[in-house]
């Protein structure tokens, strides 16, 4: 007999949390390219909880800023699939990077009574948001800020009586300054 | 360049992509690239079935490494070829499929034939393309033939409106410096990196019980040669995926054969017990894996992938190295070789307990002279061929005996649906790889209801005088699903039983084809001997085998590998184990 091998052990896998992502994609704006990019996430039963896409500065190329509850890990290789489309040009996770989020709502609110109207321009007022548009009982207001402050906003005014909200999603970008510091290899492979 | 029609452009594609064989079926909306095809220099194989058409481009282009093309036309032709899709995209096989669409104004009403092919095959695809204007028609299909050769190759498919092969247009073929400056986001990474091709360097010199772990990514790399070298450099032994089987010899001391749910014991027990696994190419699937919590619970794993997704995806590694394997393993040995390496010799006891593994439990069977074992038709295929032939298989339990009974000892020689389990590809894809390699004998071991999911195309290797051979192991049974029944379900036999079946020689004469017959061992090499001199007509062999043969080894799926069962009684091994000393 020689030397003694005992397996006992069992291979331990990390355990991750779930909570938000926002991801940031670079793209071909090719038609499809954003069911490419979904069917992703729909694949493994997530549900997007906002996504924006807008142009760049460079032609044919879309950003695209997903948000998304999910587990680490199955983020992680979510993302990894994001980079292995053919369309893609970068994608990053900037949940842990400094980086600002804004979004825009449109609401509607009724606003019937003088008393109603100026609470709600009060609100208004307090939130930095602006009153766009006016009917006899209506007001619709534009607000930006990040999740939060919306949601909160929402809540003040839903007791005036809500009757239509538009929300863009989050937009989102990182700051300059967490960026310089990353080397230029990091940049890339981030 | 002259004015061209959409249908010449395609054909010219195909030209510059030095494509020669070309297999599908045509229909309404890909009539005019047929019109073109009819005097282009190319060999048309005319199917009888899409799936089929699809299985022999996957043959063809996984027996010679070139890209396979098929082509259908729109709606039911089109749907037709998803599962010979889906099974190259499981096993990386590069192949570009061209499927004709109802004209570009009829997209979106529903129109004769029509179905969102593009929408179907996004999943199964490593890309695809909707051609909405003949300008761009020389260039999606140049990119099309690129993303499926390169990086880890796959299945592209093209769809092209009826107008647009219908349309005439002055235009250039794109050079390759065009494709890859039109795909900003498509950059394969072949150089592994060296910081981390150091790392595993040392592990290798420190490990004590190593062993490689080479999976399809091996063969699709082209890697044989410096798989050879590193093994004889290292003294590792070397395990395989189905996928990978032949890369390395595998009547080679050092062999240790398949892995897996299937895989050998002492394949199985040097992975459990090693403290190091390299594994190459593979992607760590649970038919390999078993339970993962106990899938080489004391190893450090170094994965070798061009992948980067396919790296920690079921298994956290240690040293994960994204690149091409051919290249870094050229790396690999190079770092080995910048240190003495004495510590070769530390390799030798463990050696020794796989040898010892190995002459325990070696791959064998029950034999008998009265009735024909299964295993026993295909080693005598393989003491027939010489070990030569290029091997194709269907799914089921011929397809593991097909792995585990012919010692395979080149790369792309066994052909098998690993990923996906097709039943119907073993048959259309020997067609296919016979007219790739048409030097090698090719031989499909079927099973009987394998077979018959894609009998039809008999017919097309009738036509075109395509001599391959059917070995099919015929147990009247859905063999492999009857053993988990028998093992997991109570000897059930639900929906298993296929006694009902063809006279399967009268079948092969009716097509033209030869029948034989073997129902007796005494009979089996005269048989194949038989089939293996006709050479102008394909021959099907109906071998009747012993109906209730199990698969084993085993690992009950998602079980880990100390549950093994070895033969109907016995299980697998204890908890401790020694080296011999
Ligand atoms: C298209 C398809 N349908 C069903 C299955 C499930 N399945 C796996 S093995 C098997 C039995 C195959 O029977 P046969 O071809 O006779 O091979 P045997 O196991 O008897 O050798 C079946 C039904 C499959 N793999 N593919
Ligand atoms: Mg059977």
């Amino acid at each position: 007999m020689g030397e003694e091998i005992k397996v006992l052990k069992v291979r331990e896998e990390k355990k991750t949390e779930v909570r938000k992502h926002i991801i940031i994609v670079r793209a071909q704006h090719n038609f499809g390219v954003l069911t490419r990019i979904t069917s992703l996430f729909a694949g493994r039963g997530y549900n997007i909880e906002s996504l924006s896409v807008g142009k760049t500065n460079e032609p044919n190329v879309a950003r695209i800023t997903i948000v998304v509850n999910g587990d680490e890990r199955i983020i992680e290789q979510i993302i990894k699939q994001l980079r292995k489309l053919i369309e893609t040009l970068r994608v990053r996770d900037i949940t842990n990077q400094p980086h600002i989020e804004r979004e825009l709502a449109l609401i509607k609110v009724h606003a019937g009574t003088d008393s109603e109207r100026n609470e709600i321009m009060r609100l208004v007022d307090i939130f930095r948001a602006r009153i766009v548009d006016v009917y006899t009982d209506t007001y619709t207001i534009e607000i930006t800020g990040d999740t939060e402050k919306i949601g909160a906003f929402i809540d003040l005014i839903r007791p005036f009586g809500l009757k239509d909200i538009a929300r863009t999603g989050i937009v989102a970008i990182t700051r300059e300054s967490a960026t310089r510091k990353l080397s230029y290899k990091e940049q890339q492979t981030d | 360049m002259p004015k061209k029609r959409g249908a010449d452009i395609v054909i010219d594609v195909l030209l510059e992509e030095g494509v020669d064989t070309v297999f599908g079926l045509p229909g309404g909306a890909i009539m005019e690239v047929y019109d073109a095809l009819f005097d282009a220099p190319l060999k048309n194989i005319l199917a009888r079935h899409e799936q089929a058409a699809s299985h022999m481009a996957d043959g063809y282009a996984r027996a010679t490494g070139k890209v396979g093309v098929v082509l259908a036309t729109s709606g039911p032709g089109a749907t037709n070829l998803v599962t010979g899709i889906a099974t190259a995209y499981m096993d990386s096989v590069p192949m570009v499929a061209i499927t004709g669409q109802v004209p570009t104004h009829y997209i979106g009403t529903d129109a004769f034939q029509e179905a969102d092919v593009v929408g179907i095959t996004r999943p199964i695809t490593k890309h695809n393309f909707l051609v909405t204007d003949i300008k761009d028609l020389a260039l999606i299909l140049r990119q099309a033939f690129y993303i499926a050769r390169t990086g880890r190759p796959g299945p592209v498919l093209v769809d092209i409106p009826k107008d647009i092969t219908q349309q005439v247009y002055d235009y250039k073929i794109p050079t390759e410096k065009d494709v890859e400056a039109s795909l900003p986001g498509y950059k394969p990474h072949y150089e592994g990196n060296p910081s981390q091709i150091k790392k595993a360097a040392e592990l290798i010199r420190k490990a004590k019980r190593p062993v490689l772990y080479v999976g399809g990514g091996a063969v699709l790399s082209g890697a044989s040669e410096e798989i050879k070298e590193l093994v004889e450099l290292t003294r590792i032994p070397l395990t395989t995926t189905n996928m990978a089987k032949g890369i390395f010899d595998e009547e080679h001391p050092l062999a240790l054969h398949m892995l897996g749910m299937h895989g050998t014991y002492y394949a199985n027990m040097s992975v459990y017990y090693s403290d190091l696994l390299i594994a190459v190419g593979a992607r760590f699937d649970d038919r390999v894996t078993g339970k993962i919590q106990e899938f080489a619970p004391e190893a450090k794993i170094i994965h070798i992938d061009i992948d980067p997704a396919s790296i920690s995806k079921n298994i956290t590694v240690d040293v994960p190295i994204v690149g091409d394997v051919k290249l870094v393993l050229q790396k690999l040995i190079k770092e080995l070789k910048k240190k003495p390496i004495e510590w070769v010799k530390a390799r030798e006891q463990w050696i020794k307990q796989i040898e010892k593994w190995k002459e325990k439990h070696p791959l064998t069977y029950q034999k008998s002279d009265k009735i024909i074992k299964p295993q026993y038709v295909i080693e005598e295929i393989y003491r027939a061929t010489k070990g030569e032939a290029i091997i194709t298989a269907g799914v089921g339990q011929h397809q593991m005996w097909a792995a585990m009974f012919y010692k395979y000892k080149f790369p792309r020689q066994f052909l098998n649906s690993g990923g996906l389990g097709t039943m119907g590809y073993g048959f259309p894809a020997a067609v296919g790889a016979k007219l790739g390699k048409p030097d090698k004998k090719v031989i499909a071991i079927e099973g009987d209801g394998s077979f018959i999911m894609n009998v039809q195309d008999l017919i097309t290797a009738v036509q075109y005088r395509i001599p391959v051979i059917i070995a099919l192991i015929n147990n009247s049974f859905l063999g492999m699903v009857r053993q988990w029944q028998q093992l997991f379900y109570d000897s059930r036999y639900s929906s298993v039983c296929l006694a009902t079946q063809p006279d399967f020689v009268k079948l092969a004469e009716s097509f033209g084809a030869v029948g034989l017959r073997a129902t007796k061992p005494s009979e089996v090499s005269k048989v194949i001997n038989e089939a293996l001199k006709v050479n102008d007509r394909p021959v099907l062999i109906d071998f009747v085998v012993d109906r209730e043969e199990n698969v084993l080894p085993m690992v009950p799926a998602g079980k880990s590998y100390r549950e093994m069962i070895l033969s109907p009684k016995e299980k697998g091994e204890a908890e401790t184990m020694y080296l011999v000393g």
